[in-house]
């Protein structure tokens, strides 16, 4: 049996194969399977939209040409078939209906007004973050940063609260983004420790604002002003969704510490 | 080599068994993706010490090339290297020729597309990642279109090549199982090795490359991913690697292997704790911390059975120690078992807990996977190539020195490389656990990054001197 065809693919190649992924990897999808997997609008939260809107107050012409919030709130207005200035469920087409329960703030389920601009805010923002991770895998930004704080070496201290399930359970997690390495710091609690400006001056050229940093720049997120030469003023497309990308990270925790100034709080502590 | 021997008296092999064209276009193809290889290590490595003299252009990113770097190594270096040494062991040891010529020239030049292909996706496709039609097409299709990598290292194959791929491991494993079933009597150990590997890596690259992308999210895509990362070393890698070493050692030193049971007992040690591990990979992670202690006692578990290989291996060669100096070949794969060893050995060490709160995520790992990838298995098919080179030419190599020095660059480099990177990552890891600003781990870094950048142009300057051996091997032949 241990020296035949049949045992050798069988037993040592199909079977302890399917053995492990059976008790490696199907068990722990069986253990989540009750945790629904959101999608990228359904994790749109206020903090990250509130980075969203902020780019666009920074940088208004190049968010307007790329995430232009008007286009669609025009079109889902559009959607109103009876006429009556607000949108119900069934007026909705069937790849935004997640959007009503996601911006009714009234909740008398229909969206009219302000949720609109909201609406058409998750929109465009979940639209971002699936480009910006996209952008994150794409130039290997995962290679150097991690996204999980783990329970040991003071790591709570320095980035937050441990790393649990539900954060990773949405589709921007497909795969997951543990990352295998840090380089750099660990960018899971890493949305709004920083301005939008300083992600963008970050991302054309690590060094200014971080003088020891090896990250290379990366100057293909940035559109050339009008004498050609580009400028960390004018974020593109890829630029914007990386920024939104990254301000999001963390946002759905209310807080965690702000480990630049940790040496300040041991300091003070002894 | 005694089944082989014996089956030898009892059939005829068959003229043109070995197709010795093939073999050598595979080896120059495996050099080639080498030295790409090669140079993105090598950018990624200036990156890190400020010297990038690239800095700036998008089609030479380090973080893009970084990809290129490790997957030109698994599936363009070693999946190459594997392919022609196979190619001359399976008919060797089966005395009957690969299924299909055709089929087998198919399979290289589909190979090389693949390999292509994914490094001009790595490369070029998060360059037109923000066009409309990609955003359009993600929404009909439903899934994620990354024209580049996926997010999972040596996964990183874009979505588009992976049903080829898929394709391509499956016409390999019918070109060598038919031979392999045409033999008959017990099989030898090498074959064992040789047909796991062949459902392995199927299994392995089919699970890797499509579940975590497609069917789940989170921490469940994260136990999936570490089974990949450490299947495809496990299960595609080592695997080949040992069952050429079953095939090479034993006829070099023209002397069977010392002993039968404790090849049996390496077989299907590997086979059955090696698929066990993969979770060791992501300690401390939202994984169930079960599954975390259950990978973490399968990994220690393999370091007693690769004991069991190495004492195997050594019992062969005891008696002719003298072989280690005289015969390079030889000298690769022995130094590559003692390599073997230590990473074992390492590993063993490194998957506890108590390591990992120390090391995960530090330069220790960086300098662990080198040491296995470069040290082991690509030192062992440099031997294979330096055995099989002269007798697929049928001329001696034009340098011996030359050889010399590419082993002894190859061996110190690796040695010095992984030393320095482990050392590096014990600095950081106490670093970051004592709090010290992020900005003080990357500066103490940097002598151990810029020790890095000598040890890997050394590693390259030993692979410029075996290509120049090879070139001037090869010319020399056609003047003949």
């Amino acid at each position: 049996m241990f020296e035949t065809k049949a045992g050798v693919l069988l037993i040592g190649g199909l079977g302890f194969f399917g053995f492990a992924f059976l008790s490696n990897a199907v068990v722990p999808i069986l253990m989540y399977k009750d945790l629904p997997e959101q999608t990228a609008e359904q994790v749109v939260n206020d903090r990250v939209l509130y980075q969203f809107h902020n780019l666009k107050e920074r940088y208004p012409d190049q968010f307007d040409k790329y995430f232009a919030l008007e286009s669609v709130r025009d079109e889902l207005a559009g959607y109103d078939a009876n006429g009556d200035g607000r949108l119900s469920g069934e007026e909705l087409p069937r790849q935004h209906a997640s959007l009503l329960p996601l911006a009714d703030a009234d909740g008398d389920q229909h969206l009219a007004g302000d949720e609109l601009e909201r609406a058409a805010s998750i929109v465009r923002c979940a639209q971002a973050l699936r480009l910006g991770r996209q952008v994150y895998i794409g130039e290997g930004c995962w290679h150097c940063h991690s996204q999980f704080v783990r329970p040991v070496s003071n790591e709570s201290k320095r980035w937050g609260e441990v790393s649990r399930t539900w954060e990773y359970q949405n589709e921007l997690q497909r795969p997951v983004m543990f990352g295998t390495r840090r380089v750099g710091p660990d960018l899971s609690r890493e949305g709004g420790r920083r301005g939008n400006d300083w992600h963008t001056v970050h991302f054309f050229q690590p060094q200014v604002v971080s003088p020891n940093s090896p990250m290379p720049p990366y100057p293909w997120l940035f559109d050339a002003g009008q004498d050609g030469v580009k400028t960390p003023d004018l974020p593109n497309q890829r630029g914007l969704a990386l920024i939104t990308y990254i301000q999001w990270l963390g946002s759905w925790l209310d807080s965690y510490p702000y480990y630049e100034e940790l040496q300040d709080l041991e300091a003070e502590a002894y | 080599m005694s089944a082989a021997e014996t089956r030898s008296e009892e059939i005829t092999p068959p003229q043109d068994l070995v197709d010795t064209r093939l073999v050598l276009w595979y080896f120059v193809a495996a050099c080639v993706f080498l030295l790409i290889s090669m140079l993105g290590g090598i950018l990624m490595a200036l990156q890190l010490v400020h010297w990038n003299p690239l800095a700036g252009l998008e089609l030479f990113s380090p973080g893009r090339w970084r990809m290129i770097h490790t997957n030109a190594v698994a599936y363009g270096f070693l999946a190459n290297a594997f392919l022609g040494a196979l190619h001359w062991a399976v008919p060797r040891l089966t005395m009957h020729r690969v299924a299909s010529q055709a089929l087998s020239y198919f399979i290289f030049l589909a190979w090389q597309a693949i390999v292509l292909l994914t490094a001009a996706g790595v490369v070029l496709g998060p360059s037109f990642q923000d066009q409309a039609w990609v955003a359009e097409a993600s929404r009909n299709l439903g899934i994620s279109m990354s024209l580049g990598a996926q997010g999972l290292e040596w996964g990183e194959t874009p979505f588009w090549i992976d049903p080829v791929a898929l394709l391509g491991l499956l016409l390999v494993a019918v070109n060598f199982m038919v031979p392999i079933a045409k033999a008959k009597g017990p099989l030898y150990v090498t074959l064992w090795y040789f047909m796991a590997a062949f459902v392995w890596t199927f299994l392995t690259y089919a699970m890797g490359n499509l579940l975590p992308e497609y069917t789940v999210a989170g921490t469940s895509a994260g136990a999936i991913g570490g089974l990949f990362i450490h299947d495809l070393v496990g299960l595609f890698v080592t695997p080949l690697g040992w069952g050429l070493m079953y095939y090479f050692v034993p006829i070099m030193l023209q002397r069977p292997i010392w002993s039968h049971g404790l090849s049996l007992v390496g077989f299907w040690g590997l086979a059955f704790f090696y698929p066990l591990q993969g979770i060791h990979h992501f300690l401390y992670t939202p994984i169930p911390m079960f599954l975390q202690h259950g990978a973490i006692i399968s990994t220690i578990a393999v370091e007693l059975v690769v004991t069991t290989v190495v004492i195997n291996f050594f019992g062969t060669l005891w008696g002719q120690g003298r072989a280690f100096v005289d015969n390079l070949p030889i000298r690769w794969f022995y130094t590559g078992m003692i390599y073997y060893f230590l990473t074992c050995l390492q590993c063993s060490m490194q998957v506890t807990l108590t390591f990992q709160k120390l090391i995960h995520f530090t330069d220790w790992v960086v300098g662990h996977a080198h040491l296995v990838m470069f040290g082991v298995f690509s030192m062992w098919l440099f031997g294979v190539m330096t055995y099989l080179i002269p007798r697929l030419l049928n001329r001696p190599w034009y340098s011996h020195k030359l050889c010399e020095w590419h082993f002894w660059l190859s061996a110190a480099g690796v040695l010095v490389m992984a030393s320095d990177l482990i050392l590096a990552g014990v600095f950081q890891g106490y670093f970051w656990a004592a709090l010290q600003p992020w900005d003080v781990s990357v500066v103490a870094s940097q002598p151990f990054w810029i020790t890095r950048v000598f040890a890997g142009l050394a590693m390259f300057g030993g692979f410029l001197c075996f290509l120049y051996n090879f070139w001037m091997t090869w010319s020399a032949r056609s003047h003949v």
